[in-house]
């Protein structure tokens, strides 16, 4: 006891002084190969044989600022095809999850339902749904506003989504510990009650971080829908390429989706950061 | 004495395992019952199923004279009669103490917002909860959860209490508050129901003390009956083992 108070303080000190050192020694590591990882970079990619020319086909500067007014402009086509799925997709999504986990008997061929389109819209790559359903239900000849490629390309874009989604909130729902449902039944909920207020509320907290995720993805995905026909950026992009004979409006492009996309998935990394930590901490068996 | 609660030839089983094999009791009101006995014993058992939580085989729970255990009986009637408080406190995490107090309250009993959050005020005030009342679950101790577990299930004033091993998942420094909130319910002239490993507390709390095997009721009579001089071989064995520790 008397040995250890005599120590503690001189050995306290040299282990702080060890962490330091380490610290130290591990921030001169990272920065030295940063350093040298840029600086081959900066000296090899120009010695490529060709690299003036994929400069100016690629980085041009002036097609940049040619593009990049009109390429946005395009851009709010995604905006509003993103923003009105988003909603159709997460109220469809939960719906189909809710199905799934019922136990109703009388719901049976609606679960069942639930299964085959959940499995055939996974299964199948969204480019596929949106070529099939994009250009199939317009071909029956239905009139105007029926007809367009947009809504129908949207469609697909949300009934895939859906899918995806409803997975992700079915294994919330089922992720919430079954003594809370005890709980909930145990003081007179109903079912329904148990559901709406317990298990549902809990089960969305937990799954925005791979929703985030998904969202992400789509937002991507909405520049598909381009591949039958509206002008969004990419296909404007396209457009400027060819009129240009450049391919700087797809740098371009992609410097527009960057913009939006890594703001989401670091909101979404650190939605899932927090929700770790408040998951790993001294709740017992919620 | 007429009971409150009656137990009748109760019977349940999960596939070929027969967790309870015929248990019969009579409760009068105001009595407090303890089940003791290993674990597997059917102690938990008894008690979700007196609350109709899990379904029950063969058999009658008569409460008040109506048997609530009676096919197409409103299972969530009998259930807002019936509390019960569980092991690992199970309250809402994303709720504030207030609102996991209130809950049922307002959605099964259908009592308006303004008077469930005084009656909920008032028990977290009687219980030494009142500063506690916008905390969520996990700015808790356990015994605090414990405690909010137990008024929540008190709110709905039950006709009868379950406590399945609450004090089981506590540190033994948060044991001494949630067993004092029991004892004063008790006071209180609260109808209780308890599966314990505190032979102590039994002693002191319960009217009656009944020991569980196998789905039975082994023996069963005074808490200084069957925990001073029990008459079974298997009783003895079982207060033997558990004082030990």
């Amino acid at each position: 006891m008397n040995s250890d108070s005599s120590t503690g303080p001189s050995r306290a000190t040299a282990r702080r002084a060890f962490e330091e050192r380490r610290r130290r020694r591990s921030i001169a590591i990272a920065t030295t190969s940063t350093v040298v990882f840029v600086g081959l970079v900066v000296l090899l990619v120009p010695r490529m044989p060709r690299w003036d020319r994929v400069k100016q086909s690629f980085f041009s500067g002036e097609q940049f600022a040619d593009s990049f007014p009109r390429l946005l402009d395009a851009f709010v086509l995604d905006l509003k095809i993103f923003a009105w799925s988003v909603p159709i997709i997460l109220g469809f999504g939960m719906l189909v999850a809710l199905a799934r986990v019922s136990r109703n008997p009388a719901l049976f061929p609606i679960r069942a339902l639930c299964v085959i389109y959940v499995d055939l819209m996974r299964g199948v790559p969204v480019l596929l749904w949106i070529y099939l359903i994009g250009f199939g239900v317009p071909g029956l000849g239905l009139d105007r506003p029926w007809n367009s490629p947009l809504l129908w390309g949207t469609v697909a874009l949300c009934l895939t989504y859906s899918s995806y989604v409803s997975e992700v909130f079915r294994s919330g729902i089922e992720g919430v510990h079954e003594s809370q449902r005890a709980a909930a039944r145990s003081l007179g909920l109903t079912h329904g009650q148990t559901l709406r207020l317990v298990v549902i509320p809990q089960a969305v907290r937990r799954v925005i971080p791979p929703l985030m995720n998904d969202l992400v993805s789509l937002q991507k995905d909405v520049a598909l829908v381009s591949l039958i026909g509206p002008i969004e950026i990419l296909r404007q992009a396209g457009i400027d390429k060819s009129k240009f004979a450049n391919f700087t409006p797809y740098v371009v492009a992609a410097v527009i989706f960057l913009c939006i996309t890594v703001p989401l998935t670091r909101t979404a990394d650190w939605l899932l950061a927090r929700e770790r930590r408040r998951t790993g901490g001294t709740r017992i068996a919620a | 004495m007429t009971a409150l609660l009656s137990i009748r030839n109760v019977h349940k089983s999960f596939g070929s395992n027969d967790v309870l094999r015929g248990i019969s009791l009579d409760v009068p009101r105001g009595s407090v019952v303890a089940f003791i006995g290993a674990s597997g014993s059917g102690k938990s058992t008894l008690l979700r199923c007196l609350n109709l939580l899990e379904p029950i085989d063969d058999g009658e729970i008569i409460l008040d004279g109506t048997d609530i255990s009676a096919p197409g009986f409103d299972a969530n009637v009998a259930r807002r009669d019936v509390g019960l408080v569980f092991q690992s406190y199970n309250l809402f995490p994303h709720m504030n103490v207030l609102r996991n107090v209130t809950l049922a309250l307002t959605h099964a009993a259908g009592i308006a917002k303004d008077e469930a959050e005084s009656t909920a005020k008032e028990l977290l005030d009687r219980f030494g909860l009142a500063d506690k009342a916008r905390a969520y679950p996990e700015q808790l101790s356990g015994g605090q959860q414990q405690r909010v577990a137990i008024i929540r299930a008190v709110a709905l004033r039950p006709s009868v209490l379950l406590l399945d091993e609450v004090t089981a998942a506590l540190d033994p420094q948060l044991v001494g508050e949630v067993l004092d909130l029991i004892a004063e319910l008790r006071n209180s002239g609260m109808t209780m129901l308890m599966a314990t490993h505190e032979m102590n507390f039994a002693r002191d709390v319960a009217d009656t003390v009944c020991f569980l095997h196998e789905g039975t009721i082994h023996e069963m009579g005074r808490p200084d009956e069957v925990l001073e001089s029990p008459r079974e071989e298997r009783t003895k064995a079982f207060l033997a083992r558990t004082m030990r520790r």
